[in-house]
């Protein structure tokens, strides 16, 4: 699976990794939706140095729609709580 | 998966898949895009030059009031020199008043230099992103212009097919057609040769046969024409001798084959 990390680029991941990935991102969406600002930093940080471990880099030449996508490592809380809301990352 | 990661890359695709569907052409959407970051950069790089502004303007300020301060310490030495204690006191609390003012200052050049180099900083990857995304822009374009091109060549294909699927079943047509009449002139043959059916246009008699009867008929007219003559001339013997003259050909012939009679004998 291609996973993009936002403004570093993208890596491929085996989808074996994915249930300690998972385990992660869920924890990650819990702290945004409790608004824990402190674990939501470490969480993220934590996910986001997962996945450069495990994943292998793509070429930033390479044009491969991304099928998981994570927040840059310098993104607050807020910005990601409305990246996911209505108006989401593209506005209209 | 539900988390963040799925989440958003749902939203991503969702909107992308919007912005691209209303947009005539993709790559306009990625130069209106790249025109947008590029205004972007254009006003990060605005704030950094705002900031360097205010910057000097306060170094010059500072400067302004360092000097005012020296002036006064000045003022304060040589007022004591000349004994007025109460000169050098005023000139002393004045100043006092303007190194308050100094270090104010000093603290917000601290952090409009912050500022600054932060501004810097994030311009730089700004600059950097938009390059890359540049790159990655005309890549995309040139990928969906093969792409269309691809598509366009796959039409032309897909139309020369028909095209020749067309010609295939005209032959067809053809061939079945052939085929058909081949079978029926075949049948036919069978039925005239069997006299199932009869043959009205009388072509089933060779033309040798036709020639042949032609000229036995015309024979037996003259044989006949012959035979009357002989007979209004007189006598059976001379009709024997008509009918047995015949043509001058045949009398010779006749005469030939005599000969070896009368030599056997």
């Amino acid at each position: 699976m291609i996973v993009r990390i936002m403004g570093e680029g993208q890596c491929t991941l085996a989808d074996s990794h994915f249930a300690e990935l998972n385990r992660l991102d869920e924890e990650l969406l819990g702290e945004m939706e409790s608004g824990d600002e402190a674990g939501f930093r470490r969480t993220l940080h934590a996910l986001l140095d997962k996945v450069r471990e495990l994943g292998e880099p793509l070429p930033d030449d390479s044009l491969e729609p991304s099928e998981l996508i994570l927040p840059a490592p310098d993104a607050t809380l807020d910005e990601v709580r409305a990246m996911l809301s209505d108006d989401g990352l593209i506005p209209g | 998966m539900s988390g963040v990661m799925k989440r958003m890359g749902m939203i991503f695709r969702a909107k992308a898949n919007k912005a691209l569907d209303r947009a005539e052409d993709p790559r306009e959407t990625l130069d209106y895009s790249y025109q947008k970051q590029l205004e972007l950069l254009q006003k990060v790089r605005r704030g950094v030059a705002d900031v360097a502004t205010s910057r000097k303007r306060l170094e010059l300020q500072l400067n302004q009031l360092q000097g005012q301060s020296a002036k006064l310490e000045d003022q304060g030495r040589k007022a004591l020199a000349l004994g007025r204690e109460d000169l050098a006191r005023e000139a002393l609390s004045r100043r006092a008043a303007l190194q308050q003012q100094v270090s104010d200052l000093e603290v917000q050049h601290q952090t409009l230099q912050g500022e600054e180099e932060k501004l810097t900083l994030a311009a730089q990857r700004l600059q950097a992103k938009v390059d890359a995304f540049r790159t990655k822009k005309e890549t995309i374009k040139a990928t969906y212009t093969a792409a269309q091109a691809q598509t366009r060549i796959a039409e032309s294909f897909s139309g020369i097919s028909e095209e020749m699927s067309d010609v295939g079943v005209a032959i067809q047509r053809a061939e079945d057609k052939t085929a058909q009449l081949q079978a029926r002139a075949g049948a036919i043959d069978e039925l005239l040769a069997s006299g199932a059916l009869d043959d009205q246009s009388g072509l089933a008699k060779d033309d040798i046969q036709a020639e042949l009867d032609r000229l036995s008929g015309g024979t037996d007219v003259e044989l006949e024409l012959q035979r009357m003559k002989a007979e209004l001339a007189g006598g059976p013997s001379a009709q024997q001798q008509a009918l047995e003259g015949g043509t001058g050909q045949n009398q010779g012939q006749n005469q030939q084959q005599s000969h070896p009679r009368f030599d056997k004998q």
